[in-house]
């Protein structure tokens, strides 16, 4: 039997070397492209009408954006919306990366490795960041300095800021990637039990349905949970508290 | 067969859709934010320990780094570490607060739609 975690195996399809660097086409490439791919058929698609009134498909479309903008314009206020681009963009790469992941047998799951999701956050928080001290320069500093507290603390509470301020990325990409590692292993050791236990393999079997469904909701909670993120971090950067 | 019947009658003017949309959104609202559903709680979860960890995790690597950098061995790790935890409760209380502000203005919003119906 197949080891659970031999779906998270980046296989390399065509080898690619750029001097010292591999940089081989391999699963993992493909399901970004096919990715793309699938949001720009998804949205090239619905909007090819753009009719008055929308028929279902323009209105998913109509419905992804409306839901970006608002959760943009509740978490980081009217000034944010230059941004709607790139939290858009963020927010159907990581919904479509993770219901790719999502297809039996055939899926992989982009966001199930660390050096994609890092490299998004990691992306999110030098972004936030620069946004941060091109707007108000010098004064972004003060984002580590707690207001009122008390002079005698004021060394230590400034790196307990810091510290939680690098944690950003960290936790935005570890939550992803976690949650998309964990559920996917779920899925292929109850699978395993299913063969494993014979007649019996009815019982994991129908926990199986169930956790398809619940893995099929966190896909989509933690592309919300990333473009909230981001958005909440953006406010920060753009509103110093 | 067909099930479309908009297009049989005359084309509705924009003003009146723009109406009709909002309507039915007004309808919608209460419903959709009718208490804490299990998924949300889910969600709020894995955040709440994401943010825990990830607190740590930065204050390990920093005093890791540090000690390597200053041959401290292990006294930066160790000041490190309690200093990630602290980050760490810090971040979990400020989420969890901003989670409770966003519940309760949504509780609000729905109340006042609530209101202004009936």
């Amino acid at each position: 039997m197949a080891s659970p975690l031999a779906q998270f195996e980046i296989k390399t399809l065509i080898p690619l070397q750029l001097g010292e660097y591999d940089i081989s086409f391999t699963n993992s490439s493909l399901f970004m492209g096919l990715t793309v791919i699938a949001i720009m058929i998804f949205m090239i698609g619905g909007m090819r009408k753009s009719a008055m009134v929308p028929g279902r498909w323009q209105l998913s479309v109509e419905m992804c954006y409306e839901f970006v903008a608002n959760m943009l314009q509740d978490a980081a206020g009217r000034e944010a919306r230059k941004y709607f681009p790139f939290i858009f963009t963020l927010f159907m790469f990581i919904l479509f990366a993770n219901l790719m992941g999502m297809i039996p047998y055939l899926g992989f799951t982009v966001t199930s490795h660390i050096a994609v999701t890092f490299a998004m956050a990691g992306f999110v928080f030098v972004g936030v960041t620069l946004i941060g001290l091109a707007k108000h320069g010098f004064k972004f500093f003060k984002l580590f300095v707690p207001e009122g507290a008390p002079l005698a603390l004021m060394p230590l509470l400034v790196v307990i800021e810091l510290v939680s301020y690098l944690s950003r990325p960290i936790s935005l990409s570890v939550r992803l990637f976690a949650n998309m590692v964990a559920g996917h292993t779920m899925l292929k050791v109850f699978g395993g039990f299913v063969v494993a236990l014979g007649v019996l393999g009815v019982v994991p079997f129908v926990f199986i349905v169930a956790l398809t469904g619940l893995e099929l909701l966190v896909a989509c909670l933690q592309a919300y949970v990333f473009a909230i993120l981001t958005c909440m971090y953006l406010n920060d950067a753009l509103h110093l508290h | 067969m067909e099930d479309r019947d908009s297009s049989s009658e005359k084309e509705p003017s924009s003003e009146s859709l723009r109406a009709r949309v909002r309507d039915a959104r007004k309808a919608a609202q209460p419903k959709a934010s009718d208490g804490v559903n299990e998924s949300h709680a889910y969600g709020i979860a894995m955040r709440l320990v994401a943010e825990l960890v990830s607190g740590l995790l930065v204050g390990f690597a920093i005093g890791w780094f540090l000690d390597k950098w200053f041959g401290t061995k292990p006294w930066m790790l160790i000041g490190f570490i309690f200093i990630g935890l602290g980050a760490g409760i810090f971040n979990v209380m400020r989420a969890a607060r901003q989670i409770e502000a966003r519940e309760a203005r949504q509780r609000s919003e729905a109340d006042q739609a609530n209101s202004k119906e009936g």
